[in-house]
């Protein structure tokens, strides 16, 4: 019996399917830290670019990709951090923007803020402070519905 | 580059980050509002995030097998070599502004420039770093003005630590042999020309914040050498090192 190896587009559809550990509605590839999969003779490289520098999901990251493609009976894998170009909010997918806002947080804008109350959808907002609860949010509170959310920063 | 110039070029920066880091963290729990708390916490995962990355190229450059966490963690006092400012204590809030405002300022500054070294790697960890830096510089910048420019209070305590942190400024630009060493490679800045704008930009947040700059240019000196650390480094490496001290290669 000979075992094909996955193509390069099955390995993305599978990190498709690794969520982001803090914003479990986003895949690790939507959030665009999965910069590349490619191959070095039988050897899958998949490289990964951490959102912060500090941010502990990247360990986590690089755990939960590793146990997802050795479930799927992959072996011969090896995972590469990747720091330059550094991560940028543009990564973010389109339909991750949307998710996110869904789930209770604005989408990063480059206005610098927020543009609407993920709840409500006002425009009538304050921020509360320039960090939040993990490294890559900030705090912002909606005056209309008087509720605070996470704002995903821009950078 | 020579290896051991630039292995102690890196340490420079990853000792800056570590020990500002964990000065810092020591708000945790105890800022003025929860806000602030939160904002100072990220600032110290932000610069022991890059710790990490500076140190972890640091141990590769050395070559003997000592890691980010070794560097870290098992040093003594007179190996490290962050420059004067960042171990001094936090004081009260307006002096752990002003402490960070004044390191933000610098450090922007030096990793745009590291951007373009001749070293990949540096160049690397300092594209990455710079994102972080420039938003702390926005937050403490800011917090300076506001503080400054605020009430009565504010802003005698915004002056006071001004004054009080003055001195340590001219260490960051006083080149010494590694200095120039990196300038001479490529590696690293020309820190006259980073001076010229550090004090430019300085100038006009200080005038924001209506405080006033001390007219004195003595500079307190021995950090970044390693030469002379001032007493209050050594009180943060008991803390920040106890753990490993106490329990050498614990790990979880
Ligand atoms: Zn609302």
């Amino acid at each position: 019996m000979v075992d094909a190896l996955p193509s390069v587009d099955t390995i993305w559809e599978w990190l498709e399917c690794v969520p982001d550990p803090e914003i479990p509605v986003v895949s690790v590839v939507d959030i665009g830290v999965v910069r590349d999969v490619a191959r070095e003779g039988g050897k899958t490289i998949v490289s990964i670019t951490p959102t912060y520098s500090g941010c502990p999901a990247t360990s986590v990251i690089s755990f939960e990709i590793e146990k997802e493609l050795r479930s799927r009976g992959l072996q011969d894998f090896e995972l590469r951090r990747k720091l330059s170009p550094a991560w940028t909010s543009d990564w973010i997918s389109q339909a991750a923007l949307a998710k996110l806002e869904a789930y209770g947080i604005a989408p990063p804008s480059a206005a610098g803020g927020p543009s609407r109350c993920p709840r409500c959808q006002s425009q009538d907002l304050e921020r509360i402070s320039q960090f939040g609860s993990t490294p890559c949010k900030a705090q912002w509170r909606c005056r209309a519905c008087l509720e605070p959310f996470d704002y995903f920063k821009c950078i | 580059m020579q290896q051991d110039a630039l292995f102690e070029y890196l340490l420079r920066l990853g000792d800056n980050t570590l020990v500002l880091g964990h000065r810092v963290s020591e708000w945790c729990g105890h800022a003025p509002a929860l806000e602030e708390d939160i904002a100072l916490a990220n600032v110290a995962l932000d610069l022991i995030g890059q710790t990490q990355l500076w140190l972890g190229l640091a141990g590769e450059v050395e070559g003997t097998g000592r890691s980010a966490d070794y560097l870290a963690m098992l040093r003594d006092v007179w190996d490290f070599r962050n420059v004067l400012l960042v171990e001094q204590p936090n004081g009260d809030f307006g002096q752990t502004i002003m402490r960070q405002f004044l390191f933000d300022l610098w450090h922007v500054l030096v990793l745009d420039a590291l951007q373009a070294s001749s070293n990949t790697q540096v160049a690397e960890i300092a594209e990455k770093a710079l994102k972080e830096a420039r938003y702390h510089l926005e937050r403490s910048s800011d917090t300076v003005i506001g503080l400054g420019d605020g009430t009565v209070e504010s802003h005698d305590r915004m002056q006071a630590a001004l004054d009080l942190l003055w001195p340590y400024i001219g260490e960051f630009f006083e080149p010494d042999a590694i200095d120039l060493a990196a300038q001479e490679n490529g590696v690293g800045p020309d820190l006259s020309r980073l001076e010229a704008a550090y004090r430019e930009q300085l100038d006009r947040v200080l005038k924001q914040a209506c405080l006033t700059a001390p007219t004195d240019f003595f500079a307190h000196k021995g950090g970044k050498t390693g030469f002379r650390h001032s007493e209050h480094l050594g009180h943060l490496l008991t803390q920040m090192q106890w753990l490993q001290r106490a329990y050498p290669g614990a790990s979880w």
